[in-house]
């Protein structure tokens, strides 16, 4: 199974400057755990505590996974997942 | 060093004003590794509050997929104080996640929604390192050299 992880620029230095990898995982949880497993460090910037990150955004085929099953959101071959860190500030 | 055109910096100091007491926010893309601002996007303040932002998240994605489809990337961040100077609050600080971005602030806090002059400063901030840099203003910018472009 592979899913295409597409990569925002600041997480770049956990994948040698690549803008794009390819992971494996029926869920969003174990994409992210195979992903920490061929980039280290990358997992702690997604998940804090166990839940996603309040300012990462995650997206399965353009649905923000929020809306979809968070963590659990289910994943298939050849599914785009997209990781933007939101634009936000005070 | 921020080179910035008329036309752009007034299109975000109107935005600013337009949203004020709210936040404003937005970005102007440009071509990947340009450094040239030439596309203002003004954004909606999905938190629709005066003492925060955030893309909404549908838009966020949209824009980024836009950018990509263009081999372009977000030349300045901008976003609007309404109340304070126009400089990086602690939040902005930690939340900051473009490390090549410029980013703008423009504070409302003088003259709200009319004219009159609004403070615009421009800032890098990396790993939480905020460094202000010297905004220019010119008439339009320069023509642009033969595309560079990240490996």
């Amino acid at each position: 199974m592979a899913i295409d992880v597409r990569i925002p620029t600041i997480l770049r230095t956990y994948t040698d400057g690549a803008k794009a990898v390819t992971g494996d995982g029926s869920t969003l949880s174990a994409l992210i755990d195979d992903l920490e497993g061929s980039h280290p460090g990358i997992k702690d910037r997604l998940i804090d505590n166990g839940d996603l990150r309040r300012f990462v955004n995650v997206y399965v085929n353009d649905e923000d996974v929020r809306f979809i099953g968070g963590l659990g959101a289910e994943l298939a071959d050849g599914d785009q997942v997209v990781v933007l860190p939101a634009v936000a500030g005070g | 060093m921020l080179t910035i055109d008329q036309a752009t910096y007034d299109a975000i100091v109107a935005h600013a004003r337009r949203d004020h007491p709210d936040e404003a926010c937005g970005v102007v893309a440009g071509p990947e590794g340009s450094d040239r601002p030439e596309r203002f996007v003004p954004m909606v303040n999905a938190a629709g509050s005066p003492t925060f932002y955030e893309f909404d998240s549908t838009e966020l994605l949209q824009l980024y997929k836009e950018m990509d489809a263009r081999d372009e990337e977000p030349v300045v961040v901008y976003h609007s104080h309404t109340a304070t100077e126009a400089a990086p609050s602690r939040t902005d600080i930690s939340l900051a996640s473009e490390p090549n971005a410029h980013y703008v602030l423009v504070s409302t806090r003088e003259h709200g929604n009319n004219e009159g002059p609004a403070e615009f400063r421009s800032f890098r901030i990396v790993d939480g390192e905020v460094t202000e840099e010297e905004v220019v203003v010119v008439a339009e910018l320069p023509p642009a050299e033969s595309p560079r472009r990240e490996p």
